[in-house]
């Protein structure tokens, strides 16, 4: 029984619920085609237009939808109270932390992968700077919004109002992943400036709240 | 009645209190409880009963006094203690045998897929379900359910089983069973807590009946009847 192999074990029985209820995935799908075609009315841009603000629609809608999928990442561990199964049980409260963000990272990446085309025709997208760049902005981008995502909706499990209280605390310390998100992919989509310095400070930022939240987690976990 | 020093300690419980904000759920339990025993914890409701089991459980923290299983603190003895709750604790989407197979694997049983589904098979019969149901636990009958939360709780062969409400909206004979069950691995040495109101179902099974009120226990009788209560 190791760390990974109750990682591995969580996130097939995660994605197991989420094929079978597919709560999360239709509810990310619809807001995020609901933004992208109210955007796109709204603003009527040209091509060259867009790419100076797609990048900020793009991840802006992304951010939204994802907060879906993170309530009910552990609203699945509070029906029947399983939570207190996995507390009473000798394994890694980070198994499950790894696990829960893992499964979000997966469902908010097949989100993307879905929407980007659809944010490319209705917004006439051509990339003139380096379009490779904007597979690690992707990656670091929607790991920076889950990690936080799924440690902060596992703080505001005990809360009331915990639909609420998640955007309240997520959006504020997303900020600056926001940010270099926003900015990069801007300058990857208009070739105007280099990336490099924003994916650094994604990496950085993600490195920084992945290794904060894998160290308070099992307290999260544990609390009353 | 003085117990022999020769019957192990199975759970120590002093002086402890579990506040709630201003409301105090448990007032200073001090308990010593034997390893191989069934004990049934008895009183009306709002007594304490299941917050003495959750902190038994490791799962509500004392805010005052301690509790010792075999010596460890209930975190470090997780692996000797099997908790079943009110509700389920299991996933109403997934089958009986894929809820027990995740479990399994959260305690290292066996190791070997092979021998983690022999493991959920067997507990599954010993709680008169069908391994092969493929239905999802959503679907079962409440008593199915419970059963299955038993079998949970006692997959991974735990030497103390806690157990609260286990024949709640359960038919007689299916509770009977249960008792039966529970009967039969105190007989091979497991330590059995259960949280009940029915508590002539235990009448004959039980070894003690532990009698709370008020946060605290009050009495502690071998016989469901308390001398000088009606």
């Amino acid at each position: 029984m190791t760390l990974w192999s109750i990682t591995l074990a969580t996130l097939k029985k995660d994605i197991r619920l989420e094929w079978r209820s597919k709560d999360a995935l239709n509810s990310m799908l619809f807001f995020s085609l609901l933004v992208v075609v109210i955007f796109m009315f709204s603003f009527d841009p040209l091509a060259e237009e867009s790419r100076h603000i797609v990048g900020g629609l793009v991840w802006v809608g992304f951010l939204f939808a994802a907060v879906m999928a993170l309530n009910q990442t552990w609203a699945r561990e509070l029906r029947n109270q399983v939570l207190d199964a996995y507390r009473v049980s000798p394994a890694p409260a980070n198994a499950l932390f790894l696990a829960k963000a893992l499964g979000n990272f997966i469902f908010v990446g097949v989100l993307e992968a879905l929407m980007t085309p659809l944010f490319v025709i209705f917004y006439n997208l051509r990339v003139l700077g380096p379009a490779w760049q904007l597979i690690p902005v992707a990656i670091l981008g929607t790991w920076a919004l889950v990690v936080n995502g799924t440690f902060f909706a596992a703080i505001s499990l005990r809360t009331r109002s915990r639909e609420i209280m998640l955007p309240l605390l997520l959006f504020p310390i997303s900020i600056p992943a926001v940010v270099a998100m926003v900015a990069s992919t801007t300058a990857i989509l208009t070739g105007e400036d280099s990336a490099h310095f924003y994916i650094v400070l994604l990496l950085t930022y993600d490195v920084v709240f992945t290794t904060a939240c894998l160290a308070l987690f099992e307290k999260i976990l544990h609390a009353e | 009645m003085p117990v022999p020093d020769s019957i192990p300690r199975a759970i120590t419980v002093h002086n402890v209190v579990k506040q709630f904000g201003r409301f105090a759920a448990l007032r200073g339990v001090t308990a010593e409880f034997d390893a191989g025993r069934f004990h049934a914890i008895l009183g009306d409701n709002g007594a304490g009963k299941t917050t003495l089991l959750r902190a038994l459980a490791g799962l509500a923290q004392p805010t005052q006094g301690s509790i010792t299983i075999f010596g460890k603190t209930p975190h470090e003895a997780c692996r000797d203690l099997g908790y079943m709750a009110h509700p389920s604790l299991l996933y109403d989407e997934m089958s009986g045998m894929e809820n027990l197979r995740y479990f399994a694997g959260l305690y290292g049983i066996a190791g070997h897929a092979e021998n983690e589904d022999a493991r959920c098979e067997e507990v599954i019969r010993a709680v008169g379900l069908d391994p092969a149901l493929t239905r999802a636990v959503g679907q079962y009958s409440q008593g199915m359910r419970q059963r299955m939360s038993l079998a949970r709780a006692i997959l991974h062969d735990p030497r103390i089983v806690l157990l609260d409400e286990p024949f709640s909206n359960v038919d007689v004979n299916s509770a009977r069973e249960m008792v039966g069950l529970l009967k039969g691995m105190r007989d091979v040495g497991k330590t059995i807590f259960v949280v009940t109101h029915q508590a002539a179902l235990l009448e004959g099974a039980a070894d003690e009946f532990v009698w709370m009120q008020a946060g605290q226990i009050v009495d502690r009788t071998s016989s469901v009847a308390r001398p000088g209560l009606q």
